[in-house]
């Protein structure tokens, strides 16, 4: 270890810990806390406490206090692409908003060298009434950015973001996904030493989050380094060289993502059969409560077999009544997202939601081959630009089997269905003898009038 | 070769807690830009969603004037000092509304900026900071039309004297600056813990209008009362004000000195108590 190696550290966290404190602490108003004083100064029961209704009681949580982080210490080095995973509620959030400053540690150090910048939310301190060139500026220098840096990026900015038709209309006039491209654009050309990214680019469409992981690549090529918080395996995977995986606010695993990611989908979240995401109060107006996975028979399950119906009952609360919401449910693997059902193509909103509730997912017949599965759900709001909820996990589930099972005959299968694909879809091999193997139905599905081989082979120009 | 605790050059250290009074000047003056594009985006936005726009700066003093001349002097009968009505309490209300804005709106500042705060770091006194500067512009505004009654009231004849304390006016408005943010920011610090304030506010500002020479001048104060008055830092600022432009009042020297040190007093705790909301209020919010 010489000294070259110590400067190549770039944040180093050292036994970092949040405490949150629960409801115990203040009332919120002046007017309760003096009244709770003034009871216990009298010897009386506390007219505040909250009795089995109220909120659910917290997890670990026999004083009030609630440990977000626990003793988190790890090194980042220059030009590192760091992946951070965990379920919700690990302190994947509460990490990065320490990092970036949102908030204070309750104790431990952290140690940055360079500037940092963060993109939490998209398009945070953007004021809709001001134009997107203002926009630009103003979230530059909230970034802390100077004018001349900003004027000086300001056309790479404007291409990057796609948008410079628009570049002097309201942004309160842009669709979410301009919104998500101009407030990326302008982070990701602050040239910052670190770039810490949260869940963002699950907003943008496709081409345009290949676009942001292409740069967020470049950043970290450039010696640059960058943290990235994702539910999006395959992200993680293809950009980060290590991942560290957070559980219950300790690191349980540290290393190259493959591996790291390969543990978090096996072990971490294996089995579980509730699920429960915390309150998070960034997004009041809905809570869910639990998730419950079905099969066809309606048992209560978390293992399938292939071709099993999979029924995703979702329990909300809704704190207000919330009209045409967006719900929107994916299945991922560890590569990521599969399939889903999304009401912002198929806009099959309930008129509106309110209290308590249930809404469920269907999916016949899933075509998967045995492993391990994720669900991620989010909810929008009635114009479908903002998240009522954000995408958060909720749950996994096995689908379990045999080659035997799903008639398949490789004496290896068993070994290999962890790794490659996921879904199960007809295909046949045409070999070079010319025989047709199909599988998996293969021969229902295809399109009519099928090309039969041998025709095909013979002569395949005559045909047209 | 250096030691694993070598410290000396990173640029940041995220710790706990600072100290109590630990205010990083030269990161504030990084953000300068910053301050500005805030003061430009309130003010933009303010005039895209109104109608009547900068009009309402105007109507709003001269409304309360009107009203103040016709309730206090018609009816009450309180005197003036013998300057005209009208005047008197429009050189009372264009610093007053002033002083309230900036203490209302900078009382505010962690509630309305909840949102941006929980996910982007900049220092956050630049926004009760860019507060104190966009009422400025509206103070501007309102002072024009206070100069253009004084200078009617002049030409027509009227006994006011207006004086060299007129070179008075910046630090007055510094310092009703300094005071409106100390009070503002203690209260915003204090919001995240008690809502309750808020509403609170709105009631005390107005009592507290009440408690300052706005629709009375000192002098009705019987002497043995006006130390009482003094305590209220914004007494001397308003009769110096008055004074300066209208050449009457009875301000004290010593008033002058209660009233500045009050200021910094409040400016101080203000800021101390800031710094320490400023680091862990996203969690109580």
């Amino acid at each position: 270890m010489g000294g070259n190696t110590m400067s190549d550290v770039v944040i180093r966290v050292k036994n970092v810990s949040k405490e949150y404190r629960l409801g115990t602490i203040s009332h919120g108003t002046l007017y309760r806390d003096l009244q709770s004083g003034w009871a216990k100064f009298r010897g009386r029961e506390d007219p505040n406490t909250r009795l089995g209704s109220g909120a659910p009681a917290p997890v670990n949580d026999p004083s009030g206090r609630f440990l977000a982080l626990n003793d988190v210490s790890f090194d980042v080095d220059q030009g590192e692409t760091l992946g951070i995973i965990g379920r919700n509620g690990a302190g994947k959030s509460t990490l990065l908003k320490i990092l970036s400053r949102v908030t204070a540690p309750t104790t431990g150090s952290i140690r940055i060298r360079g500037r940092v910048a963060s993109l939490l939310e998209v398009g945070t301190g953007f004021h809709p009434e001001l134009s997107g060139r203002e926009n630009i500026f103003l979230n530059g220098a909230i970034l802390g950015m100077r004018k001349g840096e900003i004027e000086q990026k300001y056309d790479e900015i404007v291409k990057f973001s796609e948008i410079d038709r628009f570049i002097d209309t309201p942004v309160k006039r842009y669709s979410s996904g301009m919104y998500v491209r101009l407030a990326f654009a302008v982070a990701a050309h602050l040239e910052p030493e670190i770039l810490i990214v949260d869940e963002v680019l699950a907003v943008g469409d496709a081409g345009f989050q290949k676009k942001c992981l292409g740069k967020m690549e470049d950043v970290a090529k450039g010696g640059r380094t960058v943290l990235f918080v994702s539910h999006n395996m395959g992200a993680i995977q293809s950009l980060c060289s290590r991942v560290i995986l957070l559980e219950a606010g300790c690191i349980s695993a540290d290393g190259p993502a493959k591996q790291v990611v390969a543990h978090y989908m096996n072990t971490c979240l294996t089995k579980t059969e509730l699920f429960s995401p915390k309150n998070n109060r960034d997004y009041a107006d809905i809570v869910i409560e639990k998730a419950i996975f079905k099969n066809q028979h309606g048992q209560k399950s978390t293992t399938f077999g292939p071709f099993d119906d999979l029924y995703i009952e979702i329990y909300y609360h809704a704190l207000k009544r919330i009209s045409k919401p967006y719900f929107w449910v994916t299945v991922n693997s560890m590569s990521g997202i599969l399939f889903g059902a999304n009401m912002l193509f198929d806009d099959g909103r309930p008129e509106y939601i309110e209290d308590h509730g249930i809404i469920t997912c269907i999916f016949p017949k899933i075509s998967l081959l045995p492993n391990v599965y994720s669900v991620m759900f989010s909810i929008r709001d009635e114009k479908g630009t903002h998240h009522l909820m954000p995408a958060i996990e909720l749950g996994n589930f096995y689908v379990e089997g045999t080659a035997e099972d799903l008639h398949m005959k490789g004496e290896l299968a068993d070994n290999f269905f962890n790794y490659f694909h996921s879904l199960i879809v007809p295909y046949a091999w045409r070999l070079p003898n010319g025989d047709l193997v199909s599988f998996n139905g293969y021969s229902d599905a295809i399109s009519k009038p099928r090309i039969e081989p041998d025709e095909e082979r013979i002569n395949p120009s005559e045909e047209k | 070769m250096r030691s694993p605790e070598d410290d000396a050059d990173w640029t940041l250290e995220i710790c706990p807690r600072k100290g109590w009074f630990a205010i990083d000047i030269p990161e504030i003056w990084r953000y300068r830009d910053l301050i500005f594009l805030f003061v430009r985006r309130d003010f933009v936005a303010y005039y895209k969603q109104t109608i009547l726009g900068p009009l309402w700066f105007l109507i709003q003093p001269l409304v309360s004037a009107i009203v103040f001349t016709v309730i206090f002097s018609n009816i009450a009968g309180i005197p003036t000092d013998g300057l005209p009505p009208f005047l008197f309490y429009m050189a009372g209300i264009v610093p007053w509304t002033y002083f309230t804005s900036c203490l209302t709106q900078t009382s505010s500042t962690f509630i309305t900026n909840a949102g941006i705060f929980g996910k982007v770091y900049f220092p956050r006194i630049v926004v009760p900071v860019s507060v104190v500067i966009t009422n400025l512009l509206t103070f501007a505004i309102q002072f024009v039309l206070f100069l253009l009654f004084l200078a009617y009231f002049y030409l027509n004849g009227s006994a006011i004297h207006p004086n060299v304390w007129i070179l008075l006016t910046p630090l007055l408005l510094v310092q009703m600056a300094a005071l409106g943010l100390g009070i503002g920011i203690l209260i915003s610090s204090m919001t995240t813990k008690y809502r309750d304030l808020t509403f609170a506010l709105g009631f005390g500002v107005q009592l507290w209008m009440y408690a300052t020479p706005i629709v009375y001048p000192l002098s009705q104060i019987p002497a043995t009362w006006q130390w009482l008055f003094a305590l209220n830092p914004m007494t001397a600022i308003i009769e110096t004000f008055r004074y300066a432009f209208l050449g009457s009042g009875a301000i004290q020297p010593w008033m002058i000195g209660i009233s500045i040190g009050m200021t910094i007093l409040i400016l101080a705790l203000g800021l101390m108590l800031f710094n320490r909301v400023e680091r862990t209020f996203m969690d109580t919010i």
